[in-house]
């Protein structure tokens, strides 16, 4: 499959990462919302990386195993990060709802005073 | 005795420093010691240094003050017969001043004393740097200091306003010509490169090589000339001397009589043979001594305040000698400012006497018969009245019939030109006299004039006898040949400009007739001035027309003030006024204003609403994304 494929996908994800989180405002879709967002950036990383590997192995390259390969532990790094932001986020959310049983974003602006 | 000239200068300098320093430690006794003592310390110097001085200038170097590339300027005192003898002047008259200043001042309170003393002493050091000073700069250093005491001692009464403007009046003039001055140095740096007087190399032997009017010349004298109008008070710059007289009256007598305000004279016959080159110059120094001599004459004629009388009369005086200096008759005007200073101080001290005995009264008007009351200072006034009006016999005599007849050896105009003034000297000082001393006492009553102790008059009669016998140092070779022993004595100084003038000796015959027809005059002037003012009665009428137009001093003050001074206040009111709040003050309100408005209105940015906040991240993302790929910046 063509690199553009990837490409267009990725960034119709990530539109729509960007537009729910404009949009939105229950904090549960918005931060559905940035998984998109960090998905669709994943999908990009892995589908460059491949694209690479394939060149590598065209052109007759020696270490064909490490070949390209930082695309994907990108890739791991990030997943790790949106599972911790996820943890500390989703705990975010609980105390916000118990604090004022919604979970509407706009509330968070009472921090503001 | 030579070599250790610079000891004169130490007497005053260390007068100034222990009474400047220890003014409030010192009793007023102490302090008159060591200031007058310290004066007749460099008198008695001066005399030993006379005594020695010989035709050739010993030149005294301490050290090297000032050396840059080929520049070198020494600080170096110069000794001839033209500074020894300046320098007599200055240490004995301002020694009797001083005596007489212990008299004069003796309400003040033992501080002010004191500062009064350092001032006067610090004066005397400015002045000996100057005529000792043995090239330009040295001689600028002295001029300087002079200005500055000057200052000091015309607002030594600080607490009135008044003579605190006149102050800064002569202090600013002074300036004026300072420029003048300064800009001469450096113009004779460029062209000379050296400013020493005398020697090979010296700026005077180098420009008597320069042909007749060079133009470097006429522009360096001309500059000097300005200095000298400021100093010694000439048109244009004359009209701070008259309020100089706000300052103590010993003040007005040593500074703004005797002694400072010869220092452009002094300047001018130190380089006499620049003068004598740039002929352009000699005839503007003619004009404008002659101009100032009858302008400040004719303004003394209708004052009423007796220093102003004085005053004027000092500036007519020094037009006088500056006319002198004009037509080559250098040697006429030393002896000037040396019959001058005896006889101007003798008048200013008889006058300090007069407001002494009368508790502060300046106004003639209020005198009249103190004949009877001041008996010491009644004889030596009216000596110093003979003086300046030039009787025969009385020093003036003997150097303004010198002054006339180089005027007339110039130009018969120049002569008549100044016989006028020299009449109206004649005229005006015996209007003093008769106002003051004859008719019967127009003042207040209640306490009645009184003569002044003796440290006030002693001065006075020994200045009397000198402005009586002063002029025996030069009696003219019509009545003796060879017996004018200033000519002998000052000859060197000025023998390279005598080579080029080759003054043209006026006939004996005709030299009778015009001292005759002179004395005559003068003496027809005073009796006519006496027997006018004698009965004087102040009728209180203002005076009218002409009188007026002298009694207000031609409104020269006015004049300056409508020309110079209200322009520049003007501008500077624009200034303040207009560049400064509209210009300056707007543009940097604005700048603050304009950065509180723009963060007013960037505030309203920060919502607080984090859908916002990424709103923008948003925008701002695809923003720069646009920038980078589509306007490839």
């Amino acid at each position: 499959m063509p690199i553009e494929y990837y490409t267009f996908l990725a960034c119709i994800i990530f539109g729509i990462g960007v537009i729910g989180v404009l949009t939105r405002r229950n904090a549960i879709i918005i931060f559905m919302c940035i998984e998109l967002m960090l998905n669709a950036v994943n999908l990009l990383l892995v589908a460059f990386s491949k694209m690479h590997y394939a060149k590598a192995v065209a052109s007759g390259q020696q270490d064909i195993l490490t070949a390209a390969s930082e695309g994907q532990l990108f890739v791991f790094f990030i997943m790790v990060v949106a599972a911790v932001e996820v943890s500390v986020g989703l705990a975010i959310i609980v105390m916000m709802y118990r604090n004022t049983h919604n979970v509407d974003i706009n509330f968070l602006n009472r921090l503001k005073n | 005795m030579t070599p250790y000239s610079y000891l004169i200068l130490l007497f005053p300098l260390l007068g100034f420093l222990l009474n400047g320093v220890f003014r409030n430690s010192l009793s007023k006794s102490a302090v008159g010691i060591i200031g007058s003592g310290s004066v007749l310390g460099a008198f008695i110097l001066s005399v030993l240094v006379f005594m020695e001085v010989k035709g050739d200038p010993a030149i005294i170097t301490l050290f090297e003050f000032i050396q840059v590339g080929d520049l070198s300027i020494p600080f170096s005192f110069q000794i001839d017969p033209l500074s020894s003898l300046f320098l007599l002047i200055i240490t004995g008259v301002g020694f009797l001043i001083h005596v007489y200043s212990t008299g004069y001042m003796h309400e003040e309170t033992p501080p002010h004393f004191a500062r009064y003393f350092s001032y006067l002493n610090l004066f005397v050091f400015s002045m000996l740097l100057l005529v000792m000073g043995g090239n330009y700069v040295i001689m600028f250093i002295g001029w300087e200091g002079v200005g500055l005491c000057s200052y000091l001692l015309i607002g030594y009464w600080f607490k009135n306003t008044t003579y605190n403007i006149a102050a800064k009046k002569a202090f600013i003039m002074n300036r004026i010509g300072d420029l003048g001055v300064l800009l001469a140095i450096f113009w004779m740096i460029q062209k000379f490169g050296t400013v020493s007087f005398a020697g090979e190399t010296g700026v005077l032997a180098q420009a008597a090589q320069l042909t007749v009017n060079d133009p470097a010349l006429v522009g360096i004298t001309l500059l000097l000339l300005l200095g000298a109008t400021g100093k010694s008070a000439q048109i244009p710059l004359y009209t701070w001397l008259p309020d100089a007289m706000a300052g103590p009256t010993p003040v007005s007598a040593l500074i703004h009589a005797a002694t400072m305000v010869t220092a452009g004279i002094y300047m001018i016959a130190r380089s006499n043979i620049m003068y004598t080159l740039a002929q352009t110059t000699s005839g503007v120094v003619a004009v404008i001594g002659l101009a100032t001599a009858i302008l400040a004459a004719t303004i003394a004629l209708r004052q009423n305040d007796i220093k102003k009388v004085l005053a004027y009369s000092t500036v007519s005086q020094l037009g006088f000698m500056f006319l002198a200096l004009g037509v080559g008759a250098y040697v006429g005007a030393v002896f000037h400012v040396m019959t001058h200073a005896f006889f101007k101080a003798l008048l200013f001290l008889g006058a300090g006497s007069i407001i002494h005995g009368m508790h502060h009264e300046q106004d003639m008007r209020k005198y009249g018969g103190l004949k009877k009351m001041m008996p010491v200072t009644h004889i030596t006034m009216l000596i110093g009245c003979l003086a300046i009006a030039g009787i025969p016999g009385f020093s003036g005599f003997f150097s303004k019939d010198e002054i006339l007849m180089g005027a007339f050896a110039k130009s018969p105009v120049f002569y008549v030109l100044a016989l006028g003034a020299a009449l109206m000297t004649a005229f005006y000082m015996f209007r003093l006299y008769a106002m003051t001393f004859m008719g019967s006492f127009r003042g207040d009553t209640s306490h009645t004039p009184h003569e002044s102790p003796s440290s006030m008059t002693v001065p006075l009669i020994i200045l009397a006898i000198l402005a009586f016998g002063g002029g025996y140092l030069g009696i003219p070779a019509l009545f003796a040949p060879d017996a004018h022993w200033l000519a002998h004595f000052l000859e060197p100084v000025f023998a390279q400009s005598a080579a080029i003038t080759k003054a043209h000796a006026i006939d004996h015959s005709t030299e009778w007739v015009l001292m005759g027809v002179s004395t005559a005059l003068i003496v027809g002037v005073i009796f006519f001035a006496v027997s006018k003012y004698k009965k004087y009665a102040h009728d209180g009428a203002a005076e009218s027309g002409l009188g007026k137009l002298l009694a207000n001093k031609w409104y020269v003050d006015e004049m300056y003030d409508a020309i110079i001074v209200k322009p520049l206040l003007g501008l500077g009111n624009f200034f303040t006024n207009i560049i400064e709040k509209a210009g300056i003050d707007k543009g940097v309100n604005g700048v603050g204003k304009g950065v509180l408005y723009l963060s007013r209105q960037f505030r309203l940015l920060q919502s607080g609403n984090v859908g916002n906040y990424v709103l923008m991240m948003v925008v701002a993302i695809v923003g720069f994304i646009w920038m980078v790929y589509y306007l490839k910046l």
